[in-house]
């Protein structure tokens, strides 16, 4: 099971406040490809991301990551978490943050000015992150997340606010990390981010409602294009959650 | 504890605050604006400002700091690097000490430049020697540093941290002797400014003042360090990395 799957969840409860957000999720992520994450906000991504980054309390279940339970010590040098706003240091440079960031993980000295020039921000390494731009920003995040050169990187809507080219271009570099071996989730909430991954994960409400690939997905609903389809998953999820309700209230006799 | 994490910390802590000169700025200079303004004020009375000076030496880099250390601890608890950071290796207490180190440095530059102030701009004069007063509001800066990383563990905003001044820095100042000499307060209040931290401290600098020696002056300081290691640790115990 731990050789081709990178994260298992199972039977994961999480609360948040008085709300139960998962009851009972199971959730499974190949090694070595990219899987998108997506849903509507507020369905539970960054809940499910935090979990499996070993920051989110959980009430039960079990998450096991590369073999090892959750935010164990050692998952801490092989794990990286990109989290949604683009949590870098405002008062610092690029530079002086990712320095931070690789002495922490003891990344070799290099790999601070490699990740710069792997998200294109080379020419405004030395200058403050407050001055930067809303998608440069996020830019600096990812750079902190792939400094020391993790095996399983988990991003909470890395490309939100970029514009298109830029997207492909982190795209391009989230593909050229997959063939390396490194295992990627991505979440997003731009459907059409979907086609560029291997694998997919659909929720909605705290559950996953579909787990396939983007062919799949668009064979599956006989949609033309990913926004479409989730909305037919939607619905027919909706569909069936009518169904057992009414079928539950038919058993009791109600 | 590992070393080079602690030490990133605390350099990454001082590299933010290279960047914002004006904070720098009021650090090191307000507290000998204080102590100026206190000096004049009482420059018509002999021998009041020998009296009140060393005190409020210790007063001042400790609200500074308290101040300062909060509302940056709290910035990074809210704005989502914390939570990057509890992803990372980096122990509980290397961060905790990362910024003990960092703000205690700034506290040593300004403990010099306020107690060179008061005694050669100023002309306050005490018994004891200078690098004594130099020490109390050393450790009283990190004592407000302490404080103040623990306190922002209970503010979810600016506006309360800034609020949790009144309530934890005043009623120590009021109770700490400076307003009125401690054993001469109700048995009530007399009791709990025995368990205030920054009593001792006030202790400490009188006995500095009046020339005193040893134990007197030391006894006083090793239960302000000791309540400041013990506010260090519980502020590294409110950190989590697991959150809700």
């Amino acid at each position: 099971m731990m050789n081709n799957s990178s994260v298992e969840v199972s039977q994961l409860r999480v609360r948040r406040g008085k709300m139960r957000f998962f009851d009972g999720l199971d959730v499974s992520i190949p090694r070595g490809q990219i899987t998108g994450l997506l849903g509507p906000s507020g369905c539970g991504k960054t809940t499910l991301m935090r979990s499996i980054v070993g920051v989110q309390r959980v009430e039960s279940g079990t998450v096991t990551v590369l073999g090892e339970p959750a935010g164990s010590r050692v998952l801490r040098h092989r794990v990286a978490y990109g989290t949604q706003d683009a949590s870098a240091y405002d008062d610092l440079t690029i530079r002086q943050n990712l320095r931070y960031v690789g002495a922490l993980l003891g990344a070799p000295r290099d790999a601070v000015d490699r990740v710069i020039a792997d998200v294109g921000l080379t020419g405004q390494a030395d200058q403050l992150v407050s001055s930067l731009s809303g998608g440069e920003g996020s830019r600096v995040s990812l750079a902190m997340a792939l400094v020391g050169s993790p095996e399983l990187v988990v991003l909470d809507e890395p490309t939100v606010g970029l514009d298109p080219l830029l997207r492909a271009e982190l795209w391009g570099q989230f593909r050229g990390l997959a063939e390396r071996g490194v295992t990627l989730l991505v979440s997003s909430h731009v459907m059409d981010e979907a086609l560029r991954c291997d694998r997919l994960l659909l929720m909605r409400a705290g559950r996953i409602i579909a787990d396939t690939t983007p062919k799949g997905l668009l064979a599956d609903t006989g949609a033309e294009d990913p926004d479409a389809a989730f909305l037919a998953l939607i619905e027919r999820d909706q569909q069936q959650h009518l169904d057992t309700r009414r079928s539950r209230r038919e058993e009791t006799g109600e | 504890m590992n070393v080079i994490r602690l030490f990133a910390t605390a350099g990454r802590v001082l590299s933010q605050l290279r960047h914002d000169p004006r904070s720098i700025a009021l650090m090191l200079i307000a507290p000998s604006l204080l102590v100026g303004l206190f000096a004049w004020l009482f420059s018509d009375q002999e021998g009041v400002f020998d009296q009140f000076g060393g005190p409020i030496l210790a007063l001042f880099p400790f609200i500074v700091m308290f101040l300062i250390t909060s509302i940056t601890t709290l910035r990074e608890r809210r704005s989502g690097t914390l939570e990057r950071l509890m992803t990372t290796p980096l122990a509980k207490s290397d961060f905790i000490l990362g910024y003990a180190l960092a703000f205690g440095l700034m506290a040593l530059l300004q403990a010099v430049i306020t107690v060179s102030f008061a005694v050669f701009v100023c002309g306050l004069e005490t018994d004891g020697p200078l690098w004594q007063l130099g020490l109390v509001a050393v450790v009283d800066a990190l004592l407000g540093t302490a404080l103040g990383l623990l306190a922002s563990a209970f503010a979810q905003t600016e506006f309360q941290a800034v609020q949790f001044m009144p309530l934890l820095v005043f009623p120590q100042i009021i109770l700490g002797g400076l307003f009125m000499p401690r054993d001469q307060m109700p048995d009530v209040l007399h009791a709990i400014s025995d368990w205030l931290p920054l009593s001792y401290a006030i202790d400490t600098i009188n006995a500095v003042s009046a020339g005193e020696e040893g134990w007197d002056v030391f006894g006083p300081l090793l239960i302000v360090v000791a309540f400041m290691l013990g506010a260090l640790v519980l502020a590294s115990l409110t950190l989590r990395r697991r959150t809700p």
